[in-house]
């Protein structure tokens, strides 16, 4: 048993019968963590905060929302107009939607760049990418929650890609829908739905942090830390560090909330859903783009499924299809530079998703669907083995600091700042 | 299998709108009062724009989202929006039981030009007049594409097949929309004595229909101000801190 955390009687007798301010203080406080870790760990805690604020926005919403066919949509332009600072909880929850998946996003690349899915980071990851799948289940049935134009087809569009599966597919369709069109009782699994998963999203998160905590951060160089010259204390350095990235998202977020709520979501969606009126367009949230335009390359319906599915499910394979012993790109001379590929691939993708697939956009989504397989089946298998990587520093301490480098003062230990 | 086959065309987007084979000028970008940071409306534009409303659009198009109450945001008092919402009439059942009218109150919502879709259609030539409590927001270009419609009406070109009692508008998409030209000049005889022109009009009903879509717009960049204003703050903060603590670090 540590030392006790607290001069305070009733502190102490409490963590005595339920450690919990021990934990915390493992956990938070002096949880040794790289020193070297750039702003791009940053994102994510924001993550972490963005389903915070989804939740707490969502459960004011719920307050007011009917989940109703002939309701909804007024239930929502009631919150707009009528319930005090409803405006603000809705477009806090929708535009937060999209941060929370730009925060994600930027963390998973990050993850990809500095080889943080590889041993023994392997279950981390993977839990990462379920919770990635729930946020999607999620976000998208959330979409579906206003009952406008964009929500109603976008539900049929995407629902329907579950009647490609042989046999049973029609089943599984008519079990989604409670029904044979999407109707009242799909909005109201999906509502409940929408509020149970994040819940579940929670959960996972919690499993992602135990098993982050098990061998501590990733970092820059990607190499194992040495010793606790390499480690500073959790607290105060990160959550500073944590904080100020924090102020900077969150002013990038405010912005849009309070200038340009709309920008990111489609005109269309303020339009009450019409069953017998198709909008010119059916576009997913920009959140969805690259895997939308997947499905659309492959001219084949269940072919197409399997890869915008596969897209996805490919990450569970990335920590075996990498060969390469060295984690950071910073040392992968030829990865990085696929690595940025994948990264402007699939922008293209994004942008060939939210265009009609007529003309170029057929053939471009075809070769950029063609490359993100290709990157991750055959490019990460191959250079992993083909690639000469660069020598490695031998310790963190020695790359930041230069040869050994100077003893930080209370290193690993908790630190008491003046 | 037909449901798979349709479900399939939408998926690869097969389904193609029949609007997309015209496809429509973009609306030219007009000066609006509320846009930018400091964004506000101005209230004798919105009392104008709703005077066009009442005496122009009402007649054949709704506004199911708003009630009479919302109109002292326009700097209507509490007297005026009495006086306007009583000049309609609402159901309402009486002690017997029985349906009756009664003139309708600030709380009550704008009553709507017509019964249901199938009154609307019938009486509009089959097309349907739609709502315009949201219509900014439910359109591209907003007010831009509202007002420029209303000003978009001209002689279809020559080769262009116009259907029977169809308008030619350019900034449409499909150039074909059912509604005749809506705004003459003079159709409305402003109280404030400003020139009712079509242009003035099509630009005063369009911020009034802004507003009717974005009531809370001010109170939005009121608010985002100070929240902006806080975070930057707290962004300085924050990074002085920072550098502070990771001074024996680097």
């Amino acid at each position: 048993m540590a030392a006790p955390v607290a001069q305070n009687r009733l502190v102490r007798w409490i963590d005595h019968r339920l450690p919990v301010f021990t934990f915390l203080d493992h956990e938070l406080h002096q949880y040794p963590t790289p020193r070297n870790l750039s702003y791009w760990w940053n994102f994510g805690s924001l993550a972490g905060i963005m389903l915070v604020i989804m939740i707490f926005s969502g459960i004011f919403l719920a307050m007011h929302y009917t989940p109703h066919k002939d309701l909804a949509f007024d239930s929502v332009e009631r919150i707009m107009r009528d319930v005090n600072f409803g405006w603000l909880m809705r477009y806090i929850h929708m535009n937060g939607a999209s941060f929370f998946f730009i925060a994600t996003y930027i963390h998973i690349f990050r993850g990809l760049y500095y080889g943080s899915y590889k041993e023994p980071r392997e279950l981390l990851w993977m839990l990462g990418v379920v919770i990635l799948i729930l946020m999607m289940a999620t976000a998208f049935m959330g979409y579906v929650l206003p009952w406008g134009q964009m929500s109603y087809w976008g539900a049929t569009v995407i629902t329907n890609l579950f009647s490609a599966i042989p046999w049973i597919g029609e089943d599984i369709v008519t079990l989604l829908w409670g029904g044979f069109t999407v109707d009242n009782p799909t909005l109201n699994r999906f509502f409940s739905l929408h509020y149970l998963l994040p819940f579940v999203i929670v959960g996972v998160v919690v499993l992602h942090l135990v098993a982050l905590h098990q061998h501590g951060s990733n970092n820059p160089l990607g190499i194992d830390r040495k010793g606790p010259q390499d480690s500073i204390p959790f607290h105060p350095y990160y959550t500073i560090k944590d904080m100020y990235g924090l102020a900077v998202f969150l002013l990038v977020y405010a912005a849009m909330v309070f200038y340009a709520p709309n920008f990111l979501g489609d005109p269309a969606n303020y339009e009450p859903a019409n069953p017998l009126v198709t909008p010119p367009h059916i576009v997913p949230e920009w959140y969805f783009l690259p895997f939308y335009a997947i499905l659309r390359a492959i001219p084949n319906k269940l072919l197409g499924v399997v890869a915008m599915f596969g897209a996805i499910l490919i990450l569970f394979a990335l920590p075996w299809l990498d060969r390469s012993r060295v984690r950071s790109a910073r040392f992968r001379p030829v990865y990085k530079w696929f690595f940025w590929l994948l990264v402007i691939d699939c922008v293209v993708l994004t942008w060939v998703g939210a265009n009609p697939p007529e003309g170029k956009f057929i053939l471009i989504g075809r070769i950029a669907t063609f490359w993100y397989f290709f990157h991750f089946l055959i490019l990460v298998p191959l250079i992993g083995v083909l690639e000469r990587p660069l020598p490695l520093p031998t310790s963190i301490s020695a790359a930041v600091l230069g040869k050994g480098g100077p003893k930080l003062a209370g290193a690993g230990a908790p630190m008491e700042k003046p | 299998m037909k449901r798979l086959l349709v479900a399939a065309a939408l998926a690869l987007g097969v389904a193609q709108p029949v609007l997309a084979a015209g496809e429509a000028t973009p609306p030219p970008r007009q000066e609006w009062s509320f846009n930018g940071i400091f964004g506000t409306y101005d209230r004798a534009e919105l009392q104008r724009g709703f005077q066009v409303y009442q005496d122009v659009c009402s007649g054949c198009h709704g506004l199911y989202h708003l009630a009479y109450r919302h109109l002292t945001d326009l700097g209507f008092s509490e007297e005026e929006v009495k006086a306007i919402a009583a000049q309609k009439q609402v159901p309402t059942i009486n002690d017997e039981g029985e349906t009756v009218e009664r003139p309708a109150i600030p709380a009550d919502k704008f009553v709507r030009p017509f019964p249901n879709e199938k009154a609307a259609r019938a009486a509009n030539n089959g097309a349907y007049p739609p709502d315009l409590s949201l219509i900014t927001k439910a359109r591209a270009d907003g007010p831009d594409y509202v007002a420029a419609l209303l000003t978009g009406y001209e002689e279809p070109p020559a080769d262009f097949k116009l259907q029977e009692g169809m308008q030619y508008n350019k900034y449409f998409p499909g150039h074909q929309i059912a509604m005749p030209p809506p705004l003459t000049e003079g159709a409305v005889t402003y109280a404030d004595g400003t020139p009712a022109t079509v242009p003035q009009m099509a630009h005063d009903v369009a911020a009034f229909l802004h507003w009717a879509a974005e009531p809370n717009l001010e109170e939005r960049h009121q608010i985002g101000l100070k929240v902006m204003l806080f975070l930057l703050a707290a962004t300085v903060i924050f990074y002085a801190a920072k550098r502070r603590i990771w001074a024996d670090v680097h």
